[in-house]
């Protein structure tokens, strides 16, 4: 093949994914940072150049402060349970325990399932006097609590759910891992006759570790792009204890019109978003490496 | 799943603990299949045994019906599979051009536009919301399944899967095609594509259960029957209906995730290790 005919070939070949990255994935990207200078246009006054306005509105928002904390606790609250859980479960499934398919697929299918078809059936769960967590408070002689009306409560209501989605998702990574262990270490350990936790702290749970980072990345990556539940189950209530990053994104740009500031706020996201893209790159794929 | 069928290793437990890890291997399966379970009762079952587990209940479909009439769900599904099959078709012939590009053909700016390509796997388009709406409205695609689904198509992801099995085919094989006298297209389409079949079927799986369960972007740019997927429409359908009755709620809900519940319980092994294969990459 030709040098000439190699490059025509080649660009053709790209030209239409290139095209739709282009006015999809790079052109928005520029046109948000240029947005986020810019004031949001109103009836008859144009779009103006108003510089770090927009980020200064930012700094006095309590929602977007609070959006901020709220997210970090969120990921706190999801993600080592989620992984923890993940784990116990690929050990578990990897053995020989009676009724491994079933306790696989038990596992595995929320995963499968809508996020907001999770959320229905789990606001359920929540509703006072009538759901299933109260009826069974009940019985102890409680209950009539308001989960999702309380401030104190509705996030973490959103984080079990959350966990409860996740987990076997990770699981099947973990899974994948656990079978690449060659089984001579065990028999090693048999041998020198080490403890079953001992072999697992000291053997798997290292061999784990690549896993656990490329799990842990995807996860926090997921905690900020996620909103489904939030929009299904609480609409960020109440007194926007369940608002999440995006979710003040959405309702800034889609619900006030405000997309000015709605760029703002989507530069802070994708920094975020990038800065842990990056982070993966750089670390943890020079230190990883996946047969 | 395991690819090669174990015995029981050595550092397996015996006796008491491996009765404690069945026990508690089972707790938290059940546990894990409570609120599905919850969810199958409430369903075919009237509206007042919602949260009343009595096996004397009668079991019926009306909810479904009700539900089936209360929206229409007919056309949801529609939408949902013409998008989710439009999106697919797209990113198969978009991806396996441009990973066939970068794995096989020498051209100037490969290194470069290849990096611009994986941009995508950190700005998503999932994020990107206000200016793609932007564009959209530009283009007059709002409200349009061609709208929902062109962000999504050229995925970067597919791109990167695709150029790494590409380039594990032998070099022979390309030779031995133009021998023959093959085209590099027909190349692609005899030798290139067939190989990579595992590949496929990975990716359509995935893209597949993203798309199917996709929300916030659909919800943004769709404001009517005749575009709306499932997803937007379950949702409009649980929030709307204020007078709540659970039964019909779960129904509908059992009714949206059911084909790709089906699916997956037919497919499990494939769906567990498609998503096992797109992850790890």
């Amino acid at each position: 093949m030709t040098r000439l005919s190699a490059n025509i070939h080649g660009w053709l070949l790209l030209l239409p994914a290139a095209a739709l990255l282009a006015l999809f994935t790079h052109y928005p990207t520029l046109a948000t940072v240029w947005q986020s200078f810019r004031s949001t246009p109103k009836g008859s006054r144009p779009s103006v150049f108003i510089g770090l306005d927009n980020y200064e509105a930012m700094l006095e928002d309590p929602i977007f402060l609070k959006s901020i904390v709220n997210n970090l606790v969120y990921a706190a609250g999801t993600i080592p349970t989620s992984i923890a859980l993940a784990m116990l479960m690929a050990v578990w499934v990897n053995q020989n325990l009676a009724g491994r398919g079933f306790l696989r697929m038990a596992y595995f299918t929320p995963t499968v399932l809508p996020m907001i078809a999770v959320a229905n059936i789990w606001l359920f769960f929540y509703t006072p006097d009538y759901g299933l967590i109260d009826q069974v408070l009940k019985l102890f002689g409680r209950g009539g609590f308001n989960w999702l009306g309380t401030k104190e409560t509705a996030l973490w209501c959103i984080i079990v759910m959350t966990i409860w989605k996740e987990a076997g998702f990770f699981m099947i990574f973990y899974l994948a891992a656990l079978q690449q262990i060659p089984p001579s270490l065990a028999e090693a350990a048999a041998l020198e006759g080490a403890s079953r936790w001992y072999y697992f702290r000291r053997v798997v749970f290292p061999l784990l570790m690549p896993t656990t980072l490329f799990v842990l990345i995807n996860a926090v990556i997921n905690s900020f792009r996620l909103i489904d539940h939030v929009l299904a189950i609480t609409r960020g209530g109440p007194d926007n204890a369940t608002t999440l990053l995006l979710f003040h994104l959405w309702e800034v740009a889609f619900k006030f019109w405000d997309t000015g500031y709605g760029a703002a706020l989507t530069v802070v996201l994708l920094a975020l978003l990038a800065s842990l893209a990056l982070g993966q790159y750089f670390y943890f794929d020079r230190r990883v490496h996946y047969r | 799943m395991s690819g090669h069928s174990h015995g029981r290793s050595a550092m397996e437990p015996v006796g008491l603990t491996r009765a404690l890890d069945t026990v508690g291997a089972w707790v938290l399966a059940l546990l894990w299949f409570l609120p599905l379970i919850y969810a199958v009762w409430t369903a075919f079952h009237p509206t007042e045994f919602a949260a009343r587990f009595d096996l004397t209940a009668p079991l019926t479909l009306k909810n479904f019906a009700d539900a089936w009439a209360a929206a229409p769900f007919a056309r949801y599904f529609l939408n949902t599979v013409l998008l989710v099959t439009m999106i697919l078709a797209a990113q198969l012939v978009l991806v396996t051009l441009a990973g066939y590009a970068f794995a096989r053909f020498e051209f100037f700016g490969r290194e470069v536009l290849f990096a611009l390509v994986l941009v995508q796997l950190m700005v998503m388009p999932d994020v990107l919301i206000v200016e793609n709406y932007q564009t959209l409205r530009r283009l007059g695609l709002i409200d349009t399944l061609l709208g929902i689904g062109l962000p999504y198509m050229a995925s970067a992801f597919g791109i990167f899967l695709l150029r790494q099995t590409f380039k594990t085919v032998p070099r022979e094989l390309d030779e031995a095609a133009r021998v023959e006298g093959c085209g590099f297209l027909k190349m692609l389409w005899l030798v290139y594509v067939p190989l990579a079949r595992p590949v496929y079927i990975a990716y359509g799986l995935v893209s597949i259960s993203y798309h199917w369960n996709n929300f916030l972007w659909p919800l943004i740019v769709t404001n009517s029957v005749t575009t709306r997927p499932l997803t937007v429409g379950l949702s409009i359908f649980a929030a709307v209906d204020q007078g709540i009755d659970w039964a019909i709620i779960c129904a509908a809900t059992l009714l949206t995730s059911g084909p790709l519940l089906i699916a997956f319980l037919l497919f499990q092994r494939q769906f567990v290790q498609s998503f096992i294969r797109a992850g790890i990459r």
